[in-house]
């Protein structure tokens, strides 16, 4: 049996390569996912073990509990540490926020990755946290470092005046030097290092720091030096020995890692799960080719286990060599993978590629086990031969079985999936898993209908293909004889597209409705706001109000009072031009109340109303911060909203009671709308400050979410691309299939007078059929499960509502046309050039 | 040698070929399937093409009906010198002035019996004369099946779609390959009226390749090929000549 088997598979080469290559790119998609996740994760322990290589014990201060602040370590601390016995070196760091902007003035970096810090040097002048890789240490108030990314986006070399921010006015100093950092947010990361006062005296207090590390002499105890730290540091500081931090980043990198794997593991399934199809139909086209020759063996004497084994063998051989093959290629898929995260700005650390040994091992697993399940329906069907066709002397086809008990099986699972996928949708929050398992339902449902409604579906595309005449005539009569074969090779299709549209349902709603909401709610042209999370001084304001560009402004200053005990947060907003910035949608009362009653109304939303049982003409007392006392009454209840304020009062009102005036942000109407030109003069008002970030109802809708899905997306995309892949070639592989049937028939035809292009052109219109079947199969599902899964996110995401993406539905029918149309050019090229003779002489 | 030619005017010919030779391989493989042929298909004219296996009398068919090219020598279609087409010209040739009848019909199961009748006309693009098309409807008595799919079709009744769809584009020459070979004698025995009846009746021009000399007697004119050469010929045949000639052809162990 086995040397039969082995026969076979050499024998049918080619056609068995299609298969293998279905095989091959599932089992590379996981072997991709395992080594880049344990690559990455390496690389981040290696990282670690670098960035913490001098800390042999590191100290934070508790959080002040009056103020709330961060605590700090004074200098005199950092010199009695130093004294310690054993201790070869102390740092003590300053840690905070600077923008900076490139040479041409724009901002760089990230929001959260604009880091800025003091240079440390120990004795011999150097900080080891950040080695210098040109320049030297930065030395009075006026000089700074900043890290190599930093120089590189910005443009920047030594010598030049550096543009920054902090939390005011643009800062000028001068690049001194460069380093290098081993941190984590390295790519689109921003850093600048100034020395230490004035790091101390822009960041946090002269004489103070953030935090502090010690680095103990060789052979010194990492505990005995942390327990001698702790009598010389202030109260409750969270002290942890190097060795602590190693294992923890190490165990959170293993665990972030973990997570990854298990997403990315998901998508190498369900490329996997099409991958099923394809074999599963090349083995059950391999068998039908060869009944004579297993009714043979049945006739000389073999089992219907031993036929039945024989096949099996032969897919497991097919897996082996998958498996290898596709270990090979998975470690190219581990590099494509990191490519992709890390054009997603991600910044992954480098570092050589980790093949654990299971990795080997599950790729072949995975490669012989998924291959021989997919044979199994096959094989079992291929032992059901009876001995006596073996003398039968033509080839005859297997009769059609009946598709009536398939389709009831299909039709009820749908229906099941369907009326689950519905019941799940409007149950709400606990509907958010279990809803998989009715999707699961109606996807296989589908699949299983997939032959019975590929004979209709594929007919009403019949009179639209007359106008290519005859090939359009024969092209859709052929892709219905087989409906089994049609129907899975569409169905591979199918399952990739119903998950590429359902994700693009949820995410194009998802942000549509943001947009569509900040559009709604902000009738300000621009928000201007801080690149950190500070506050903006209140001269932002002022400037920006005198803009003749401004027609009207307002900020939103806070001030925290207590009412009944409850601190609250007060916004304070301009009575009189608020109406034309924000538009809330009332539940009661209205902006005007804002103007009204004296300047005491307050207006909050709906969850502010509900966390403290306000309702609309209430009268609450009110302490200020400066201790002074008011009423003010509930003048109106708005529906919460992420781009509102959670309350509004009257600023002239709050403002006497505050104790710093600072604004969270600024909105401003202008002249001539929310483009490019007014945005670059309000920037150019504010001097190009780095720190300020001018928004309009777009950037905020982005900045909400939007820019996140959009990402998310295209990441999901690319996951899903290679069960699309697979599943075009399981397009191929089927028309090749059916070329080599239909070999006699081509003869005839190209005999009677079709030309070489007209049959290319048959089996062309043949596979762009089998495709937008399947594409539109997929779309129809997946626009189902998308509006399903709106459904149950529209509780979290305000506002949504099903948008359905026309436009990228049209782009998938297009690309599965051209899918089509490649599939088939192998095919059609080998259909044309099939000689007249040798076709008709074919059995 | 070469066989006495008919006593008809060269335009008379629906096809001629001249010093047709075929070779196939080279070298040790060399092989000469057709040697020197000089053959005319009269108008109007049922022709049979005998011979013993590997005489080349498929050959002959194939290079005659630009299915094959040729080593060297020409062929005349009408007034259209066949073996200086490429091979669009020569599919557009055989799309509207030859017509097929193969052994295994070889029709398309995916087309009704009058979709495949008008099949080479399809392609084409033309509109089948419709008094000619139901004329030969009539003739093939296939009227009342013209829906049917080939698989709901016997085989006799396939070949006659087969025969149909031959003659539907009203072509210069129609060349049959054993037609009867997969038939029954009494399904056979139409076929071939239906071929002779084509000739007498509508004025085609039939060209069949057979084994069999009861089918070789319904031709007006039988041409005999043995080793790639033409060696003889009989005109009116009757099934008993046939068989005698051949006899002599072939040692008897063959026959």
């Amino acid at each position: 049996m086995f040397r039969t088997a082995l026969r076979n598979v050499l024998a049918h080469k080619a056609r068995l390569l299609m298969t293998m290559l279905a095989v091959l790119l599932g089992v590379a998609f996981v072997v991709g996912t395992l080594v880049f996740t344990d690559t990455i994760g390496n690389a981040y322990k290696e990282r670690y073990l670098t960035t913490l290589r001098n800390v042999s014990v590191q100290a934070t201060p508790p959080y002040d509990e009056k103020t709330g602040e961060p605590g700090t370590v004074g200098e005199d601390t950092l010199r009695s540490l130093r004294r310690l016995s054993g201790v070869a070196s102390v740092t003590g760091s300053v840690e905070g926020f600077a923008a900076v902007a490139a040479k041409d003035g724009h901002p760089l970096g990230e929001e959260d990755v604009t880091r800025a810090g003091n240079y440390f040097p120990q004795a011999d002048g150097k900080d080891n946290r950040h080695p210098l890789t040109a320049g030297r240490a930065p030395t009075g108030p006026d000089e700074v470092l900043v890290d190599t990314s930093t120089a590189d986006q910005g443009g920047y070399r030594i010598g030049d005046t550096v543009r920054l921010a902090i939390d005011g006015p643009v800062l000028h100093k001068k690049l001194v030097g460069i380093v290098r950092t081993d941190d984590i947010s390295g790519s689109g990361g921003t850093l600048v290092l100034f020395d230490d006062a004035t790091a101390q005296k822009l960041l946090l207090k002269p004489g103070h720091y953030d935090a502090v590390s010690l680095e103990a002499d060789r052979g010194a105890s990492e505990q005995r030096l942390a327990a001698e730290a702790r009598d010389l540091l202030p109260e409750n500081s969270e002290i942890h020995t190097g060795a602590q931090l190693r294992a923890q980043q190490q165990a959170d990198a293993a665990e972030g890692a973990k997570g990854l794997s298990q997403v990315l593991l998901v998508f190498a399934a369900i490329a996997l799960f099409v991958g099923i199809f394809v074999i599963a139909n090349t083995f059950t086209m391999l068998v039908t080719q060869r009944s004579q020759e297993m009714a043979l063996m049945r006739a000389v004497g073999a089992e219907r286990r031993q036929v039945t084994r024989s096949v099996l063998i032969e897919a497991a051989l097919l897996g082996l060599c998958a498996g290898a093959a596709g270990f090979l290629l998975g470690i190219a898929v581990a590099m494509g993978i990191r490519q992709l995260f890390a054009s997603t700005g991600s910044g992954l650390p480098d570092g050589p590629l980790v093949v654990a040994p299971g990795t080997v091992l599950i790729s072949f697993l995975v490669g012989v086990v998924v291959t021989m399940l997919a044979a199994y329906l096959p094989a079992r069907r291929a032992a059901a031969v009876p001995p006596v066709a073996a003398m039968s002397a033509l080839h005859t086809p297997p009769p059609v079985r009946s598709l009536r008990r398939r389709n009831a099986i299909g039709i009820a699972l749908i229906v099941i999936g369907v009326l689950g996928v519905v019941y799940t949708a409007s149950s709400g929050e606990e509907g958010r898993t279990t809803v998989l398992f009715p999707s699961v339902l109606l996807l296989i449902g589908i699949i299983v209908v997939t032959p019975a409604l590929s004979g209709p579906a594929i007919a009403l595309a019949g009179p639209l293909l007359r106008r290519f005449g005859v090939p359009g005539t024969l092209a859709p009569r052929n892709a219905r004889r087989n409906p089994r074969r049609t129907a899975s090779t569409a169905s591979a299709l199918m399952i990739g597209l119903s998950m590429v549209t359902g994700l693009t349902v949820v995410a194009v709603s998802a942000t549509t409705s943001l947009h569509q909401r900040a559009e709604n709610t902000v009738t300000a042209d621009f928000e201007i706001s801080s690149r950190s999370s500070g506050h903006l001084p209140a001269s932002v304001h002022d400037t920006l109000a005198k803009s003749t560009a401004v027609t009207s402004s307002s900020p939103r200053r806070e001030g925290a009072v207590r009412i009944r005990g409850d601190e609250v947060n007060l916004t304070g907003v301009d009575a009189r031009s608020i109406a034309d910035l924000l538009d809330p949608s009332f539940a009661s009362g209205s902006l005007a109340a804002l103007g009204a009653g004296g300047g005491k109304n307050l207006l909050i939303d709906t969850s502010t109303a509900e966390m403290h049982g306000w309702t609309m003409g209430q009268r609450v007392p009110v302490v200020y911060a400066d201790g002074s006392r008011g009423t003010l009454r509930i003048g109106g209840i708005y529906r919460s909203d992420e781009f509102l304020p959670a309350t509004m009062m009257p600023l002239a009102t709050l403002q006497p009671h505050l104790k710093k005036i600072e604004d969270s942000s600024v909105l401003v109407h202008t002249k001539d709308g929310d483009g490019e030109t007014v945005r670059r003069s309000l920037q150019r008002a504010l001097d190009q400050n780095p720190l300020i970030r001018l928004r309009n109802t777009d950037d905020l809708a982005e900045s909400a979410g939007g820019e996140s899905i959009t990402l998310l997306l295209n990441v999901l995309y690319g996951l899903l691309a290679m069960a699309v892949v697979i599943a075009v070639l399981g397009v191929v592989n089927t028309l090749a299939m059916s070329v080599f049937e239909r070999t006699r028939e081509i003869g005839m035809l190209r005999a009677v007078g079709l030309q070489p292009e007209q049959t290319k052109r048959m089996i062309h219109l043949e596979s762009v059929l089998i495709s937008l079947f399947g594409a539109l199969l997929g779309i129809g599902a997946g626009i189902f499960l998308g509006w399903a899964a709106g459904k149950l996110a529209s509780d979290s995401i305000q506002g949504y509502e099903m948008v359905i993406p026309w436009g990228r539905i049209a782009v998938a029918l297009v690309g599965a046309a051209l899918v089509g149309v490649v599939a088939g050019l192998w095919p059609a090229r080998r259909a044309a050039r099939l000689n007249v003779l040798t076709a008709l002489k074919a059995d | 040698m070469h066989a006495n030619l008919p006593p008809s005017a060269p335009e008379s010919y629906a096809a001629h070929a001249t010093d047709l030779t075929k070779v196939y391989g080279t070298g040790d493989t060399r092989v000469v399937a057709l040697d020197a042929v000089t053959v005319g298909f009269v108008r109007s004219q049922f022709t049979a093409i005998m011979g013993p296996s590997g005489s080349g009398k498929s050959t002959l068919m194939h290079c005659m009906a630009g299915l094959d090219a040729l080593s060297f020598g020409s062929v005349r279609l009408g007034d259209t010198e066949i073996s200086s087409l490429n091979d669009r010209q020569l599919t557009r040739l055989r799309r509207d002035r030859i017509g097929f009848v193969f052994q295994a019909f070889n029709l398309l199961p995916t087309l009704s019996a009058v979709e495949n009748i008008t099949l080479p006309m399809d392609i084409a693009g033309r509109k089948p004369e419709r008094d000619w098309l139901e004329s030969i409807i009539r003739t093939v008595g296939l009227a009342d099946r013209l829906d049917h799919r080939p698989g709901q079709l016997s085989g006799g009744q396939q070949q006659r779609v087969a025969v149909a769809r031959a003659l539907a584009g009203r072509p210069d020459i129609v060349f049959a390959d054993e037609p009867t070979g997969n038939l029954d004698s009494r399904s056979g025995a139409e076929i071939l009226e239906f071929l002779r009846d084509s000739t007498t009746a509508l004025g085609q021009t039939v060209v069949m390749v057979t084994h069999d000399p009861v089918a070789a007697s319904y031709a007006d004119r039988v041409v005999f090929l043995a080793d790639g050469r033409i060696v003889d010929e009989l005109h009116a045949p009757t099934a008993e000549a046939v068989l005698e000639r051949m006899g002599r052809l072939t040692p008897a162990h063959q026959v």
